[in-house]
């Protein structure tokens, strides 16, 4: 698929997002809007995955430890045929498939059951151990938050991807900068991020997580890695902003990442979504 | 045998049958005796070092991969350092691991109070559809793991790691989520689990000296509770003393309790820790600190046969 077609996808996902969000009022719409390029990339582009047959043995998998992304991941899922657009107006209704935090016993498509921050990327790593143990040659595809980096188990989980040789193991880190307290660097600044992952043995990169091409790359580069047998976890860093292509919730700012969508508002950005 | 000798051979030869058990250990394999099982199946063994929530959440990823993972450490660290990643990873995503818990309650002896679990029962019996195993003796753990193994949903099993008396012989007949009624009685019912069944029966013959008739009951699994056995023996008895290594605030008791309220009220006491924090001392000097001996385990019941409170 052309670069694009993936723009135009990524439209088409982001309009998704904030209609399903506008379906029952509010929701986490900051940290779903930052992450659709990689979505985009890897739904339609990088991943080995069937959306008539989910539950593919050796099938490529995504973990997105963010679990409250979930309104992207739905969106995504939505837009690559797991399931119908319909069903995205569910959202956070009761008795919903699709609840705010993603869950792998409601919606087709979805690898793990995430939510309380940390948990979803050592899942990740014992996916990857798993896909190693198994020798089906998966890739394991993780995207965890910049607050999320708050939590120990975060780092739990590297130093044992990297101990484990887990170099099939590719994680995003959405550097959006901001965590629902205010910006990251205000709460618990996590400094030198790029030689934090280099230093706990992660293979990593730093691009814009808004730019296709940019990410292709990096995946490409990824690959090269593994080619030449580095037996290192991969990190690339998404530079990212929160609700990114929404006017009003990028001007939110961390208010973005709970927030609620009026029938203006979301007229006001589908119509913003079409000119660009 | 020491019961971690009985855990690594009998996951040895599981191991061999199915190669979709996966052992985790966070830096307790020597004292968990899981350590030779690595030069066995070094494929299948990770170490995760000094961090159990990593293990436990790393497991659950493991088990969406089709593999049934076993994780091991003391039951501190198996229950309430990692509540969440059991409640959320494990149990809400519905993966089916193994959480296997050692040195419950005073059998942690000289590593004392931060490594006394008396709230572990509590913090797991509260995550919906967690099932209890609490191990009494080496021959038991045996007979258990191939069914703990089989079964397909989460179970945190508590078991000393050292040697306990031995109760049941080579002929007993484990029966998964059932309790064992070890001898028949009349007069009171006792029910007990793990390291108590061995207590409550020293003190179940004590009585019969006094002459008083005691149905003791061996409660293997604390959830689900076995409610046949137990209510057919307190329908006849009428009278219920309670023996748990663990607070009696959220533990057997507590399961017990709520049961006889709902079902068939009766009188009913407890032998265990009474809300209080562990401290060090050797198993039988923390047996008396407690007052979970056999010698009070008799004045409970006596209590309870006489009608005193």
């Amino acid at each position: 698929m052309q670069i694009l077609d993936l723009v135009r996808i990524t439209k088409d996902i982001r309009k998704l997002i904030i209609k399903s969000i506008a379906s029952i009022g509010s929701g986490h719409l900051g940290g779903s809007l930052s992450i659709v390029e990689v979505l985009t990339v890897l739904y339609f582009r990088e991943m080995n995955i069937v959306p008539n047959n989910p539950k593919k043995e050796g099938r490529d998998r995504l973990i997105v430890s963010k679990g409250h992304a979930g309104p992207g991941v739905y969106a995504t899922l939505s837009r690559r045929g797991y399931f119908p657009e319909e069903k995205l107006y569910t959202l956070n209704k009761i008795g919903t498939d699709l609840p705010s935090h993603c869950d792998m016993n409601k919606t087709v498509g979805v690898d793990m059951t995430t939510g309380s921050l940390g948990q979803g990327f050592s899942s990740a790593v014992g996916a990857a151990l798993g896909s190693k143990i198994r020798n089906d040659c998966a890739t394991i595809y993780c995207i965890i938050g910049d607050g999320e980096c708050d939590e120990g188990q975060v780092w739990e989980a590297a130093m044992f991807a990297s101990h484990a040789q887990l170099n099939n193991l590719v994680v995003f880190l959405d550097y959006n900068k901001m965590q629902i307290d205010g910006y990251v660097k205000d709460n618990k600044n996590p400094a030198a991020v790029i030689s934090k992952w280099e230093s706990f043995g992660f293979n990593t990169q730093f691009v814009d997580g808004h730019d296709i091409k940019a990410i292709i790359e990096a995946l490409d580069k990824v690959k090269s890695y593994r080619k030449a047998k580095s037996d290192k976890p991969n990190m690339i860093i998404l530079d990212t902003i929160k609700g990114k292509g929404v006017s009003f919730a990028e001007r939110a700012l961390v208010g973005s990442h709970s927030m609620p969508v009026t029938k203006e508002r979301l007229e006001q950005a589908l119509k913003e979504l079409e000119e660009v | 045998m020491e019961l971690r000798q009985a855990l690594a051979k009998t996951l040895s030869e599981l191991m061999r049958e199915n190669n979709k058990i996966v052992i985790l250990d966070a830096d307790l394999s020597k004292a968990n005796g899981t350590e030779p099982l690595y030069k066995e199946y070094p494929n299948r063994c990770y170490n995760v070092g000094v961090s159990e929530q990593n293990m436990a959440s790393m497991a659950a990823g493991l088990a969406t991969y089709g593999f049934t993972p076993i994780i091991v450490t003391f039951t501190p660290f198996a229950t309430r350092r990692i509540c969440d990643q059991v409640a959320v990873s494990i149990a809400y995503a519905k993966q089916k691991v193994v959480i296997i818990g050692t040195d419950p309650g005073i059998t942690a002896e000289l590593n004392g109070g931060t490594h006394m679990s008396f709230e572990d029962v509590g913090v797991m019996r509260s995550i919906p559809k967690m099932v209890i195993i609490d191990i009494v003796d080496d021959v038991q753990l045996m007979k258990a793991l191939p069914e703990i193994i089989k079964y397909p949903s989460v179970v945190y099993v508590r078991m000393p790691r050292k040697s306990r008396p031995t109760i049941f012989d080579e002929n007993y007949q484990y029966r998964f989520l059932k309790a064992d009624v070890l001898k028949e009685g009349k007069d009171v019912t006792i029910i007990a689990s793990g390291t108590m069944v061995y207590e409550a029966q020293v003190a179940s013959k004590l009585l019969e000296d006094k002459g008083i008739d005691v149905e003791l009951i061996s409660a293997n699994c604390i959830k689900p509770l076995d409610e046949e056995t137990i209510l057919k023996s307190i329908k006849k008895t009428n009278k219920v003393l309670v023996c748990e290594n663990h607070n009696v605030i959220g533990g057997l008791f507590s399961a017990v309790a709520e049961l006889i309220v709902s079902k068939y009220p009766v009188k009913t006491k407890a032998v265990g820790v009474m809300d209080e924090f562990g401290q060090v001392g050797k198993y039988q000097e923390l047996l008396e600190v407690y007052r979970m001996t056999p010698g009070d385990i008799v004045k409970a019941t006596m209590k309870l046969v006489n009608d005193e409170e």
